[in-house]
C-alpha cells in the first residue's frame, strides 16, 4: 500500500503570530510547528504501515524552510518527503494550493492520501476535500478511526454527538483529526537518518495537469482585506425549549435584545 | 570555527527539550519527594532509543554521536536531575566500556540489550574505604576453573539494584615492583544482576538526584563466567579511569542543564515577583544577577560541548572532560545558589524547583571524581 500524507508547517502560537504590511502571514519571522491536525494524519498513516506494511510519502508545500517539516516527518518513520517551493506558488489561498499539491500528487502513486482536517494558521478545512475534487477521488473528513479491509478503507467519521462509519474503495482520501490519535516522538536515530536521505524537491514545472492561472497569488480568488488576531469567543448558551415555537421564540428575543434584528 | 550547532542537532535538541518537558517535568517533584525511581519515564526513554544514543545501530543503537547524547542529558536534567543521572551512569559507565573494551560477543550480548533499552546498566568502583583514591578498593576476584569469584562490597552504586548489567572493578592479583612495594592489579567484569551470590545493601538517602537509586552492591563468593572479565586481565584501573573521563563529560552536562534549569526558572520568577512596587527583574541586582549566571552557563557550555567533541574525535579526552566537568559543576552549584536566593524565601521552599535543583546541584560537584581530583588532573597535564 502506498499512501501520502500532506503536512503543513504553520506558525507555533506559543511564540506569538506576525504579518506582513498585505495582511498576510510572515512566515519567516515565526517559530514553526508541523500542524497539529497533520501530525496526526501523520500518525494514522505509521499506524497503518506497521499494521498492513505501506510506503509512506509526505508532502509539503511552502518556503524552502517548510525542508524541516519533512525531516521531522521521517524522524518519525515516513520514508520520503516531497517539498513543492517556487516563488510563483506564493501567497496560494486554498483552491491554489489544492491545485498546486494535486499537481505534485499526481506524481506519485497511492492507495491512501491523508491530509490533517485543517491548518491552526487557515483553519479552513477547505484543502484536503478540495485534493480528493481535483484527483477526483472520494473524500472522508474528520476521521477519528481508520481501518483497512482489502481494497476498501472503513473511517469513524466524527459528528458532533456521534461518529459515521463509512466504507470507501481506495484510492480515497481522508482528513484527519488531531483528537484521532496521540503522535509519536521522532527517535534521536531517526533524526540521524532523516538528515542523511534526500528530500525530493519539485518547482511549478513538475507539476503535472495545472494551469498558471490557477496557482500563487494571481490564481487564488481569495483577497484578504484585512487581517488581525482572533477574538476569543464567549462560551455561548444552550437553549433548552419545551418545543420549537419556546426556542424560536426565545430567540428571535434574544436577538432583537443584541440588535441583530 | 563554529559555535552553532547543525540542523539535525538542533532537531535532536527539539525533541529531548519536548519529552523533557511533557514526560519528565510533571514528574520531578514527585521524583524528588518519594525518592522513589522514575521506571516509567525510563521504559519511555528505551522505547525511544535515549538508552543507546551514541552506539552503533549494528549495536542496536541509534548511531548518533556523543554530542547528541550530551545534549539529551543536558535538556533532562533541566526539568529533573535524577533523570539526568540515571541516562548518563547507563551510558557512559555501562554502554560505553563495553563498547571501548569489550570482545566482539560482549558488544552483541550486552551493549545490544543495554542500547534497545531492554537493559539498564551501572558501574561499580567506588568503596567506603576507596573514594577518590581508587587504589584503596579492597574487592577480590579469583579465577576458579571457568568462573570467577568475586568477594567485597561496592557503595554509592548510581542505578543499583535497578540496573540489570554492572561493571565491577575488583583486584585480580598483587604483585611486587624491583623495590618489594605491593601492587594491586585490578581488571573489569561484567556482572549479571542475577549471579549467584551477588546481592544488594543499603539504599542511601541522599540530599539531592533523590530518585536516583544509590545502592549497596555485595559480593559474597559471587561467580560469574569467566568469558565475562572486559578488557585485559590487570587493565582495569585504566579502563576504569578511561571510563571515568567519558562519565565526566554526562556529568558535566547534568550541571550544565541544572544550571540552565535553574536560570529559567529564576527568569520567569523575577518577571512576575513585585517588590517595591514594580518586579524584582527591574531592580539592577537581579539584572546583573542574572547576567553573571548567563554568561558562566554560556562557559560551561562550549566546555562540555567540546568535551563532548574530543570524545568524538580523539582518544583521550581527559583535560577536556576535567575542564568541562569542574566548570560546569561549580557553575551549578553557585548559579542555583544564587537562584534561590533571588527567590527569596520561596526558594527555601520544597514547592518551588530551585529548591531541588540546589539540592541537586552538590553532587556533580562530588561523584564521578570530586572537583578536587578535576584540578589534578587539569594541573597534572600543566605541569607534566
Amino acid at each position: 500500500m502506498k499512501i501520502v500524507v500532506c503536512v503543513k508547517q504553520v506558525p507555533d502560537t506559543k511564540g506569538g503570530v506576525k504579518f506582513n504590511p498585505d495582511g498576510t502571514l510572515n512566515r519567516a519571522a515565526m517559530l514553526t510547528i508541523m500542524n497539529p491536525d497533520d501530525k496526526a494524519g501523520l500518525e494514522a498513516a505509521l499506524r497503518l504501515k506497521e499494521q498492513y506494511g505501506a510506503e509512506v510519502t509526505v508532502v509539503t508545500m511552502g518556503l524552502p524552510k517548510a525542508d524541516e517539516v519533512l525531516r521531522e516527518a521521517m524522524a518519525m518513520g515516513a520514508d520520503k518527503g516531497v517539498l513543492v517551493t517556487d516563488r510563483v506558488l506564493g501567497g496560494a489561498d486554498t483552491w491554489a494550493t489544492s491545485t498546486t499539491i494535486a499537481g505534485a500528487i499526481r506524481n506519485l502513486e497511492y492507495d491512501l492520501i491523508i491530509t490533517g482536517r485543517q491548518a491552526i494558521d487557515g483553519d479552513t478545512a477547505q484543502v484536503g476535500p478540495q485534493i480528493s475534487e481535483h484527483l477526483d477521488i472520494p473524500v472522508i473528513s474528520y476521521a477519528q478511526d481508520i481501518k483497512i479491509d482489502g481494497d476498501y478503507v472503513i473511517v469513524q467519521r466524527q459528528y458532533e454527538d456521534r461518529y459515521h462509519e463509512l466504507k470507501a474503495k481506495m484510492p480515497c482520501l481522508i482528513t484527519a483529526l488531531s483528537e484521532l490519535n496521540e503522535p509519536r516522538y521522532m527517535t534521536p536515530g531517526g533524526i540521524f537518518d532523516a538528515y542523511d536521505k534526500e528530500v525530493t524537491v519539485w518547482g511549478r514545472a513538475d507539476l503535472k495537469d495545472v494551469d498558471d492561472s490557477n496557482i500563487g497569488l494571481n490564481g487564488s480568488p481569495t483577497k484578504i482585506a484585512k487581517a488581525s488576531d482572533k477574538v476569543r469567543k464567549g462560551a455561548g448558551e444552550k437553549i433548552v425549549a419545551q418545543d420549537a415555537e419556546e426556542g424560536v421564540s426565545y430567540i428571535m428575543g434574544k436577538l432583537k435584545e443584541k440588535h441583530v434584528i | 570555527m563554529d559555535f552553532g550547532l547543525d540542523k539535525k542537532h538542533e532537531m535532536a535538541r527539539s525533541l529531548f527539550k519536548e519529552f523533557a518537558e511533557n514526560e519528565v517535568k510533571p514528574l520531578a517533584q514527585e521524583v524528588d519527594e518519594t525518592e522513589k525511581f522514575p521506571r516509567g519515564t525510563v521504559e519511555k526513554m528505551q522505547k525511544l532509543g535515549f538508552m543507546g544514543i551514541p552506539v552503533p545501530k549494528e549495536y542496536g543503537g541509534q548511531g548518533c554521536d556523543p554530542l547528541t547524547y550530551i545534549m539529551c542529558v543536558e535538556e533532562l536534567s533541566k526539568v529533573c536531575g535524577t533523570t539526568g543521572v540515571i541516562v548518563s551512569a547507563h551510558t557512559s559507565l555501562c554502554v560505553d566500556p563495553i563498547m571501548t573494551y569489550g570482545t566482539e560477543e560482549q558488544k552483541q550480548k550486552y551493549v545490544r540489550a543495554l542500547a534497545t533499552g531492554e537493559k539498564l546498566g551501572a558501574f561499580a568502583l567506588t568503596e567506603p574505604g576507596a573514594g577518590t583514591d581508587a587504589q584503596g578498593c579492597q574487592t577480590k576476584a579469583v579465577l576458579d576453573g571457568d568462573q570467577w569469584v568475586l568477594n567485597g562490597s561496592k557503595c554509592f552504586i548510581t542505578n543499583g539494584k535497578e540496573a540489570d548489567v554492572y561493571i565491577v572493578i575488583a583486584i585480580t592479583s598483587v604483585t611486587e615492583d624491583k623495590r618489594g612495594r605491593k601492587k594491586k592489579n585490578f581488571s573489569a567484569f561484567i556482572v549479571e544482576k542475577d549471579a549467584p551470590g551477588f546481592s544488594f545493601g543499603t539504599k542511601e538517602k541522599k540530599m539531592g538526584i533523590r530518585g536516583s537509586a544509590t545502592y549497596e552492591l555485595i559480593f559474597e563468593d559471587c561467580k560469574i563466567p569467566k568469558e565475562n572479565l572486559l578488557g585485559p586481565e590487570g587493565k582495569g584501573f585504566p579502563i576504569a579511569m578511561h571510563t571515568l573521563d567519558g562519565g565526566r563529560i554526562g556529568i558535566a552536562a547534568q550541571a550544565l542543564g541544572i544550571a540552565e534549569g535553574a536560570l529559567d526558572a529564576t527568569i520567569a520568577y523575577t518577571k512576575e515577583r513585585k517588590q517595591f512596587g514594580r518586579s524584582i527583574a527591574a531592580q539592577q541586582n537581579t539584572q546583573f544577577e542574572l547576567a553573571d549566571m548567563a554568561a558562566k552557563i554560556d562557559a560551561a557550555k562550549f566546555l562540555v560541548y567540546r568535551a563532548a567533541m574530543a570524545k568524538a574525535t580523539q582518544k583521550v579526552y581527559s583535560v577536556e572532560a576535567a575542564k568541562a566537568k569542574l566548570f560546569a559543576a561549580e557553575t551549578a552549584m553557585d548559579v542555583t545558589t544564587r537562584c534561590v536566593q533571588l527567590f527569596g524565601g520561596y526558594g527555601y521552599i520544597r514547592e518551588y524547583d530551585v529548591e531541588r535543583m540546589m539540592r541537586d546541584a552538590k553532587i556533580t560537584e562530588i561523584y564521578e571524581g570530586t572537583s578536587e581530583v578535576q584540578r589534578m588532573v587539569i594541573s597534572g597535564a600543566l605541569l607534566k
